[in-house]
């Protein structure tokens, strides 16, 4: 089947469409086996993923606006084959174990269609088809938060919409700049990314390109000082939609560093290390210090994966093998372990209806499962070996250290401080005598719950222990990348700084 | 003693006059036919219109590009044919809004269809010349129509609508007049070509700056009112207020059409003379428009009136492409308009379609904000369409105005001005907020249980002009490049 991916992006589409006729009732288990299904159909990618080829593969292209230079153009490598596996399992499992009880099908729907976008993001290859998806994406998110989330709802749904938009129109005038550039030197329209990857730019114009798609990007991760529509947003939107906005819609901006800045502007991406690493250091002590002093459990799990986004953010920019190929694992990890994070946060919230920490305490004795579930995650979450955080916070620290030594003693903080928070966060909730009467009654996991979050920790642990059948994949393409970004490079710094591994199939062997 | 003229039928090119007059002819039977029998009903008149419509739709497109004809006074080159074509299939969607089910005093006048005729062939007179007198003519005569149409409404605001209208537009007419002396004394000429050619002989002399800034001051007076641009545009929001929502959606697209083609003809005239200070003049009133307006639409409670200040903010976001100056800059304006079209006169059709049932004389507003609250319960295909009017509207892809948002983007980055784009983005992003606003209204409140309710002003006819519209609006990534493949070529043929 060459056109998988077409079918990855249309399927959950059409079948949001026919799920307009599904009955109320039978919506919830219509939309589970569609995202199954569409799991599925995502696993069948990744077998017949040709783990050799560190190129695009099942490339599709089909011409739409040919004077324009649009072309319908997909493709996938190894960076977005797992992101697109993780988005298609964090929807699944973010629609088993969702506890929506008000209009199920609309939400049903609307989750179908944001996965259709989230796919389309990963597998674009022209950067209109992306840059499509990419806003589109924001529309089903607009109604998630703002028709199930919390009191302040309208406005954080808002302020989510309208920050990302701006940010991402000024991207696309970017991107209408490299196409025009593109056009004035070759004389043919295109916005094809493998083309525009071809094509080399002086340092300047580089710099303002840097500076336009980085605004759309950054705002999308949440980078330092582009954040503060992170915290409403999850703070309001119901647990489904924090775990997919988590999960997923964060590694849309990480990811789009990786595709575009990166390879399009070697030499600015290398101008502007430092700066970067300025803003993710100071997004990973100061979140980290706010996240300590929330009160609330899910804002802690809010500030703890902007600060997280840091780390990967950092990683990007280290320039080498290690440094990118574990943001990008690490990317997989923080939607797997955040989003799980989000889940479990969002079962104790359905049987108490508060989320403040101080209402809880001594939950370890009454909800053994839950409690070691959440410490499992949390585990991860701070980056214990052996857990999924581990391997790739160790390799971006590890890449990172060849470009600073001390900022990355700073990006290491991370690891303490997000053990002081989950710990303090764990400590207050888990530990201890139970003191309030409501909660000596709660009811441990239900096999629903059970069941949607037990995959999710046995991937933390596999990944954890054995991570090399997706490390392999991502550093080949990784290094290609390198290699071309080094040969693309005009400026000796980028070309000094710019890693390229000797031998591309040592560094999967990390561990 | 005058010789006796003669000039042969051949020279005269009838055809291209071809289109107006079976307008302005299908008018005039409709007059006679209420003539001989006044008990017809609307629905005869409105299909009889949608025929002539579509009749004067095959003349326009089987003209020959670059003609002249009629003494030399019409003009049927690329942009000509186009803006025809684009004001002929507004106008064809426009009609059947007449349809309701609900009984309205304008369309029991079959006046009503003759007049709409007869400002169609105003329109189109006025983009099929280069002659300043027939551009006149032809922008008073639809001008004229439009007011009475306005007033013909029936309610105290259209009346008051079609006075405000009336005034600035006699106003705004009286400036070109002036504008078209000041030209003429000039240079002898009132066609543009041989204005050109005159001007490019004589700009070195001294004193010929001032004049031809006295008389480009006083056209861009005239077609800013007509295009409702800063400082010029108050009257607008009042008048679409004031006019029942298909004809409020019909002036925000048809007039502009227009009004921007003679300022094509005109003002890229100047430019194409390497008059800058035109360029930045375009640009200064583009740019405080989009922005203005922009900002104006955040703060306003009424829908319609939204809508009227958006649509003010779209004109001055294409007016920014006519300072580029360049062919791409020009298809853009018609690719703009002929995307927006539908999308906006669906949103105005949806304003048409909710309707109080008894008439609000207390309230200040026809269609506040807080009717549309919670609509995806009542009319949950409704509120989908609107939102998807509203999303299109704010440049969300891939629906159809986002199409022409990037390509007027793009037009401005390949002319070198960058910023432009930059401000354009970001006015789109201020842009989107008003338009969530009625997006969150329909989708996250609750109904407003009010003592009158909404009642639906649905009908066949009126589903399938919306139909089409969400249509069009949804399937535009699969005929945008027909069309701007055929809107570029008509363009370049004609030079600009």
């Amino acid at each position: 089947m060459d056109n998988i991916l077409s079918v990855l992006i249309f399927f959950p589409a059409i079948a949001g469409l026919l799920g307009f006729v599904v009955d109320k009732k039978s919506a919830r288990a219509y939309g589970i086996t569609v995202a199954a299904i569409e799991f599925l159909l995502s696993l069948w990618l990744w077998f017949s993923f040709d783990t050799g080829n560190a190129g695009m593969q099942f490339v599709e292209m089909i011409p739409l606006i040919p004077d324009f230079g649009v072309n319908y153009y997909l493709g996938v490598d190894g960076i977005s084959l797992f992101i697109i596996l993780m988005t298609t399992l964090m929807t699944l499992i973010g629609m088993v174990s969702m506890s929506i009880e008000k209009d199920v099908k609309n939400m049903i729907i609307t989750l179908l269609f944001l996965e259709m976008t989230m796919v389309g993001v990963f597998v674009a290859l022209d950067a209109i088809v992306f840059y499509l998806f990419w806003e589109l994406s924001l529309v089903p998110m607009l109604y998630i938060v703002g028709a199930w989330g919390g009191p302040l709802r309208v406005y954080a749904a808002i302020k989510f919409f309208l920050y990302t938009f701006m940010g991402s129109l000024v991207m696309l005038v970017g991107m209408l700049f490299v196409a025009y550039v593109y056009h004035s030197l070759t004389g043919v329209w295109s916005f094809a990314i493998t083309d525009w990857y071809a094509l080399v730019l002086p340092v300047n114009y580089q710099l303002w390109l840097f500076a336009a798609f980085f605004l759309g990007f950054a705002i999308k991760v949440p980078m330092f000082p582009f954040h503060t529509w992170l915290p409403y947003a999850h703070g309001q939107a119901p647990t489904i939609g924090s775990v997919i906005l988590a999960a997923v819609l964060l590694k849309m901006g990480t990811y789009g560093f990786v595709r575009f800045s990166l390879p399009m502007f070697p030499d600015a991406s290398v101008m502007m290390i430092t700066p970067i690493a300025v803003l993710s250091i100071i997004m990973i002590i100061y979140t980290a210090m706010v996240a300590y002093a929330q009160k609330d459990m899910k804002q802690v799990i809010a500030y703890s994966s902007v600060s997280h986004m840091g780390i990967i953010m950092i990683g990007i920019f280290a320039m080498n093998s290690e440094g990118i190929g574990g943001s990008v694992f690490q990317m997989l990890s923080h939607g797997i372990v955040s989003g799980a994070l989000f889940m479990l946060v969002g079962i104790i919230y359905d049987r108490r209806h508060t989320k403040l920490m101080s209402e809880f305490g001594g939950l370890a004795a009454v909800m053994p499962k839950y409690a070691v579930i959440f410490g499992i995650m949390l585990m991860a979450s701070v980056g214990l070996p052996l857990t999924i955080g581990f391997v790739g916070e160790f390799l971006v620290l590890l890449g990172f250290y060849e470009i600073s030594p001390v900022m990355t003693i700073l990006a290491g903080t991370s690891i303490i401080l997000g053990a002081v928070y989950m710990l303090s966060v764990f400590k207050k909730s888990f530990f201890g005598p139970v003191t309030k009467e409501e909660n000596k009654n709660l009811k441990d996991l239900t096999a629903k719950e059970t069941w949607s979050l037990v995959p999710l920790v046995a991937i933390v642990i596999w990944l954890g222990v054995y991570p090399k059948p997706v490390l392999d994949p991502i550093n080949k393409s990784v290094n290609a990348m390198l290699v071309f970004m080094e040969e693309k490079a005009i400026t000796a710094e980028a070309k000094d700084i710019i890693k390229v591994p000797q031998s591309a199939t040592t560094v999967g062997e990390v561990k | 003693m005058f010789e006796p003229i003669k000039v042969s039928l051949e020279s005269l090119n009838l055809v291209t006059l071809a289109p107006m007059l079976i307008a302005i002819a299908g008018g005039l039977v409709i007059l006679v036919l209420d003539l001989i029998n006044s008990k017809l009903h609307k629905s005869l008149y409105v299909m009889l219109t949608i025929l002539l419509l579509v009749v004067d739709f095959g003349a326009t497109i089987g003209l020959n590009v670059n003609e002249r004809g009629f003494f030399d006074v019409m003009l049927i080159d690329g942009i000509s044919i186009i803006s025809q074509l684009l004001i002929i299939v507004a106008s064809i969607l426009f009609t059947p809004l007449a349809l309701t089910s609900k009984r309205f005093h304008e369309y029991s006048y079959p006046e009503f269809f003759a007049l709409f005729l007869f400002m169609v062939a105003g329109f189109q007179f006025m983009v099929a010349s280069d002659n300043l007198i027939l551009i006149f003519v032809g922008l008073e005569t639809a001008s004229l129509s439009l007011y009475t149409l306005i007033a013909l409404h029936n309610r105290s605001n259209s009346y008051e609508a079609a006075v405000k209208y009336f005034t600035m537009g006699a106003l705004a007419a009286g400036f070109f007049a002036m504008g078209a002396a000041v030209v003429y004394a000039l240079t002898g000429s009132i066609e543009l070509y041989q204005v050109a050619q005159v001007l490019s002989a004589r700009l070195g002399e001294t004193g010929i700056m001032a004049a031809i800034f006295g008389s480009s001051v006083l056209l861009m007076v005239t077609l800013a009112f007509k295009l409702s641009l800063f400082p010029f545009h108050t009257w607008a929001p009042d008048v679409y207020e004031g006019a029942s929502a298909p004809l409020a959606g019909y002036m925000a697209i048809v007039p502009k059409i227009a009004a921007f083609v003679v300022a094509i003809r005109i003002f890229g005239m100047y430019l194409d003379l390497g008059i800058e200070w035109v360029r930045v003049m375009i640009l200064i009133l583009a740019i405080v428009t989009m922005t203005l307006a922009n900002v104006m639409a955040l703060v306003q409670e009424d829908v319609k009136r939204m809508l009227a200040y958006s649509s003010i903010s779209h004109a001055g976001f294409i007016m920014a492409a006519l300072a580029l100056d360049t062919t791409e800059g020009t298809t853009s304006i018609f690719l703009y308009y002929a995307l927006f079209m539908f999308t906006n006169l669906g949103a105005f059709a949806m304003l048409w379609i909710s309707r109080h049932k008894v008439r609000r004389f207390d309230a200040r507003y026809d269609h506040p904000f807080s009717k549309f609250a919670g609509l995806v319960q009542i009319m949950p295909m409704g509120a989908v369409i609107m939102a998807l009017f509203m999303l299109s509207l704010a440049g969300v892809p891939p629906f159809s105005v986002f199409w022409g948002k990037i390509y007027v983007m793009q037009a401005a980055v390949n002319a070198g001005y960058v910023w432009l784009a930059i401000v354009m983005g970001l006015n789109a992003a201020i842009a989107a907020y008003y338009y969530l606003k009625l997006v969150v209204y329909m989708f996250l409140k609750d109904p407003v249980k009010d003592v009158d309710t909404v009642y639906y002003n649905l009908s066949k006819p009126l589903m399938v002009v919306i139909g089409f519209a969400a249509v069009t609006t949804i399937a535009a990534i699969f005929y945008v490049q027909p069309l701007v493949s055929y809107l570029y070529y008509m363009i370049s043929a004609s030079g600009y």
